[in-house]
């Protein structure tokens, strides 16, 4: 069979061009293939086995063939003595094999041979294999192999050696110990390959952690002043861009040789690397930040749209700290908005936001929201996002003025577009919160939003109606109109909101109902006991006001005498009772009237939700319902002489309009995101140790405890009696039977119960939702009753509690501190640590050159402190002491830098103290970091 | 990490080579190879090689029928990478004579081989084509 098969084989190239001529579809053909080759990979002819692996590979590699099943047949044919055959192997091992691949265990034996084998070509194919599929294990077993290899006098072989190393490292941070000094000696190599390699590898290692790698400075520093090539330079630049900001002293001695390869060179790309080093880190040098910023106006003026793109870029991360940049560049950057590029686009975009500030926001946003109406949707949400975004920053720091802010916003709420509402609701519910005076005018932009029935018929839009809703609910004492909200808030078309934000809907025009009817009755009371009494039957005459539903023009004619009068309240706080009086003879009825067919409206309007199926709704309808009773009947009181109501039900009516205004006039305050934590625990309230013992019980019984407890608590002591007996006749089977459950569990763990009294208390707060029996005793007895109605007022005084509340506010410094907690992760790893072991040992740097530069001078004072510090009485020359001292003070000069820096974090260790876990990284990191504040450079 | 992956991909968005240099499994590769040909063939000639893509960047220059692209890390120098891809495009164009989209199918392996030169563990280490194409050469001879 092997014979045959082996004549017959298709080769790669078979297959290839099967693949091309096909006619079955590919993806038949290439399960066929498939199929053959599972049987051709089994045989015993190597080739024929290393043909069907090619093969396999091949589709692995273009069709995404899955070719874990082969991993086994890879390991032999990487083991075959024929370099054609081992190559395929390798090749197929580094495509397939990963750190889950059982069978790379039983490779370890066959990489070492490969790599300490006489052939070159093997060598490499190993060292390759190796840097994409190193493991733990690997990394261990095969390290000295490796660095045996790295002062292999083949170059060819050395520099992929080199390369390999950063796998190593990073699987088997012992590596380290063994192979950093020979990666440092090879900066130093005469040989530019094994340079270029060594600097790739350190420049992947100083992204992660450019601290460890200070020390090597003076070496990084030769490379750049003295090599050639491009990609070495480019690399080097990258390295110094990390190390830079750690060590002011090495911005000053790089910063000259960058300007000058910026200048000299002829290459694009390290011109660009250049350009962004020094506006990256070196930006505090104006200077040569000046000549960045000349060399990107190149980029930008240039015709190519990828140096375009770059230019923009650049200009980016020059903004940050040197805006006059982007200001100087102003027109090409606005010129950009219009690219045909959309990657161009964003990024002019980007710039342009950078230039906002307080002085120029309203022009520019003026500019950017008739761009946005012009653009695709896709920009239009850029350029909205980043409009919002800018302007919010920081809270609002840019906003002078808000009533022109909460207009835009309003006016970017109707961009038919536009995907921000979710955005545009929290800010506007942010702002109604933050900033009091703004809010008349918020108030008037919701008004215009609400009343516009094409946009309920938006979904992108619901979201901010929803926020203005609120806020005309809230803060209805700034409308103007009142019942024109009301009828916006209970317009048909509302039917096309979701029910969650009808809910606020509904929510919102009770709030504005109980106004009113708290106005009209204030008002009342002060003018009835001011009008002469002969006034009076003007309202008995009255014809019930159902009437004026009917009646529009009249309707209308009223609800805007109301609307005056609600204006002259809300225009000036002073106006004298007289002034009103004056009014009253031909307004007064026309409020009451408008007052009536108000109630009327909402009644007709809510009708359809008394009986809905989404319980916020419902919930809500009813509220207000039953409130436009209580209305009603109030100002029936009104209309007819007093007799007809007691005056008891009238003032009882009246009270609960007064409280719930009241309540509801409450003003929301911003919340501290630290408040609930400032709230001091009592003393001797263990909550952690008694709530776990009670969950181990909860296990141990496996029964749904909550319920259980509201049944218990609800009868506890001397109840627990009747209780049993109603148990006895058995109306409650289930609940009877927990109740035993629980009564013999007390029995059990009588420890760990609450003394009965103090449930007693806890029982009322949280009635179960559908307990019958609780509900009979409820009835039963008075005091309960007393209490529940004291609990179901006192939540009414946070009616707005099931809104959507506005976004958590940040008041005071913890959310800074927060984030400065979150800045110091624990940068400490495994590599850092071996890094740092092996540059502080000390070895290695002695074994370095000296170079002649002054970096490497001061490197050596740098080290005499360390071995000065070990041992103290050392005696030392002047020269060494003048050094040491000089040392201390710029060494004190870089920590008070660092506390000074690290200062919020330590406050918010002290305000954290006690609510986050991530704390506790703080003093550790502080410790690393400190104890590696590099010396080698003084 | 440097570079993360090389792909090469033709008109009609059939994969000709890729080589990741992180590992992801089969269907992270579909996914990933699929997002980005969408993303770049789409593209015209007067719009830059750049696209940000996830957490990275892509640079991308077309050659005849042929894309090649490749995921960088968003620190890395996207001209750096454009020249890369050129030199890549000579080596190739040295080694088959007049490269097209038919030889780096014929001799994936090859290709493979060049770009193992050219780039190991997502670090650039060889840029010089004599030094790239020998090894290769050699080892076909000795095959």
């Amino acid at each position: 069979m092997s014979i045959m098969d082996n004549l017959f084989q298709r080769t790669l190239e078979d297959l290839i061009k099967g693949l091309r001529l096909q006619l079955v579809g590919e993806s038949s053909f290439i399960s066929k293939a498939l199929e053959e080759i599972r049987r051709e990979i089994k045989s015993t002819d190597p080739d024929t086995k290393s043909t069907a692996l090619q093969k396999l590979t091949y589709l692995n590699s273009i069709y995404a063939v899955d070719m874990s099943f082969a991993a086994f047949h890879v390991a032999e044919v990487m083991g075959s003595s024929h370099f054609s055959h081992k190559k395929i192997g390798y090749l197929a091992a580094s495509q397939s094999f990963h750190d889950a691949t059982d069978v790379i265990l039983l490779i370890t034996n066959q990489l070492r041979k490969d790599l300490t084998c006489g052939n070159q070509f093997e060598v490499c194919l190993a060292l390759e294999c190796l840097s994409k599929i190193a493991t733990l294990d690997l990394a261990r077993d095969l390290t000295p192999e490796v660095f045996t290899l790295l002062a292999s006098t083949k170059i060819h072989v050395r520099k992929k050696a080199i390369a390999v190393l950063l796998r190593l490292f990073n699987k088997y941070s012992d590596a380290v110990k063994v192979c950093f000094k020979r990666l440092v000696e090879n900066l130093d190599s005469s040989d530019p390959q094994s340079v270029s390699a060594t600097v790739g590898v350190f420049c992947e290692l100083t992204s992660r952690d450019p601290k460890a790698y200070l020390p090597l400075a003076p070496e990084f520093y030769r490379v750049l002043v003295d090599s050639k090539n491009n990609w070495v330079l480019i690399k080097v630049l990258k390295i110094f861009a990390k190390l830079a900001p750690l060590e002011p002293r090495l911005t000053k001695r790089v910063v000259e040789p960058i300007c000058e390869h910026m200048g000299r060179t002829g290459a694009k790309s390290l011109m660009f690397e250049c350009v962004r080093t020094i506006v990256t880190s070196l930006a505090e040098y104006e200077s040569a930040v000046k000549l960045a910023v000349a060399k990107t106006r190149e980029f930008l003026i240039d015709e190519d749209p990828n140096l375009k793109y770059l230019g923009l870029q650049a200009l980016a991360v020059v903004s940050q700290n040197h805006l006059w940049a982007v200001l100087e560049n102003k027109e090409i950057v606005i010129k950009c908005l219009s690219d045909l590029d959309p990657n161009i686009r964003l990024e002019s975009l980007r710039l342009v936001m950078a230039m906002v500030s307080e002085n120029n926001v309203v022009e520019m946003s003026r500019v950017l929201v008739n761009y946005a109406l012009k653009s695709d949707p896709e920009f239009c949400n850029e350029i909205v996002g980043y409009i919002l975004s800018t302007c919010s920053r920081n809270y609002y720091e840019i906003i002078m003025d808000f009533d022109w802010y909460v207009t835009l916003l309003g006016e970017i709420s109707r961009i038919p577009q536009c995907q921000l509402g979710e955005e545009i609701e929290s800010q506007l519910i942010d702002i109604a919160l933050r900033v009091k005076d703004v809010r008349p005018r918020l108030v008037h932009v919701g008004r215009e939003l609400l009343i516009d029935p094409a946009l309920l018929g938006n979904p992108l839009v619901h979201r901010i109606l929803s926020a203005v809703a609120w806020i005309s609910g809230e803060y209805v004492e700034f409308s103007r109109n009142p019942l024109e909200l009301i009828e916006a808030l209970m317009q048909p078309r509302t039917n096309l909101l979701p029910p969650a934000i009808r809910a606020v809907y509904v929510h919102s025009g009770l709030k504005i109902l109980i106004f009113c009817a708290d106005y009209f009755l204030s008002k009342k009371e002060a003018i009835i006991s001011e009008l002469p009494d002969p006034s009076l039957p003007a309202y008995t005459d009255h014809k019930p006001p159902s009437d004026f539903d009917h009646n529009k023009d009249l309707y209308v004619q009223s609800a805007d005498k109301l609307a005056d009068e609600f204006h002259l309240e809300s225009g000036g706080e002073t106006v004298s009772l007289g002034e009103i009086s004056s009014s009253v003879s031909s307004g007064k009825k026309m409020a009451l009237q408008s007052l009536f067919s108000l109630v009327n409206l909402v009644e007709k309007a809510l009708a359809p939700f008394l009986v809905s199926c989404e319980v916020e709704l419902l919930e809500r309808a009813r509220n207000i319902y039953a409130f436009s009773e209580l209305i009603k009947q109030e100002l029936h009181g009104c209309i007819r002489t007093t007799e007809s109501i007691s005056e008891e039900d009238k003032q009882k009516n009246y009270g609960v309009i007064k409280a719930m205004q009241d309540a509801l006039s409450e003003e929301l305050v911003p919340v501290s995101i630290s408040a609930q934590e400032r709230v001091h625990k009592p003393d001797g309230l263990i909550l952690n140790e008694n709530l776990s013992e009670l969950q181990l019980i909860c296990d141990d019984l496996q029964l749904p405890l909550p319920a259980i407890f509201s049944l218990g608590d609800r009868n506890s002591k001397g109840r627990i009696v009747t209780s049993s007996n109603i148990q006895e006749k058995g109306d409650l089977p289930l609940s009877n039977e927990s109740t035993s459950l629980l009564v013999e569990h007390r029995k059990r763990h009588g420890l760990y119960y609450l003394p009965p009294e103090s449930i007693d208390v806890l029982s009322n707060e949280y009635p179960p939702a559908n307990d019958s029996k609780s509900k009979d005793y409820l009835n039963d007895e008075a005091l309960d009753l007393a209490i529940l109605t004291e609990h179901s007022l006192s939540s009414k005084k946070k009616p707005t509690h099931n809104k959507p509340r506005p976004v958590v506010i940040k008041l005071d410094e913890a959310v800074e501190v927060r984030d400065v907690v979150e800045c110091f992760e624990p940068k400490e790893n495994t590599l850092f640590g071996a890094v740092r072991d092996v540059l502080h040992g000390g070895d290695t740097i002695s074994t370095l050159p000296q170079s002649e530069t002054s970096v490497s001078g001061s490197r050596r004072r740098g080290k005499e402190r360390i071995s000065g510090s070990a041992s103290k009485n050392m005696t030392s020359t002047e020269n060494i002491e003048t050094g040491k001292s000089s040392i201390r003070k710029s060494k004190t000069r870089l920590h008070g830098k660092e506390r000074r820096h690290r200062s919020p974090g330590r406050n918010s260790q002290k305000i954290l103290k006690e609510k986050t876990g991530q704390v506790a990284v703080g003093p550790l990191t502080e410790a690393a970091e400190t104890s590696v504040i590099p010396d080698f450079l003084l | 990490m440097g570079i993360r992956f090389v792909l090469m991909v033709n008109k009609q968005g059939q994969t000709r080579l890729a080589q990741y240099y992180e590992y992801l499994t089969i269907e992270q590769r579909r996914a990933l190879e699929g997002e980005i040909v969408r993303k770049c063939l789409a593209r015209n000639e007067q719009q830059c090689s750049f696209v940000e893509h996830r957490n990275y960047k892509i640079v991308y220059r077309r050659y005849a029928s042929l894309f090649f692209m490749v995921g960088v890390d968003n620190d890395e120098n996207e001209l750096a990478i454009l020249e890369f891809i050129h030199l890549l495009v000579e080596t190739m164009d040295r080694h088959f004579g007049n490269v097209c989209e038919l030889d780096i199918m014929f001799h994936l392996e090859k290709a493979h081989f060049m770009l193992e030169e050219m780039v190991m563990n997502g670090c650039l280490v060889e840029t010089s084509k004599a030094n790239i194409l020998a090894p290769v050469q050699l080892m076909s001879k000795n095959s």
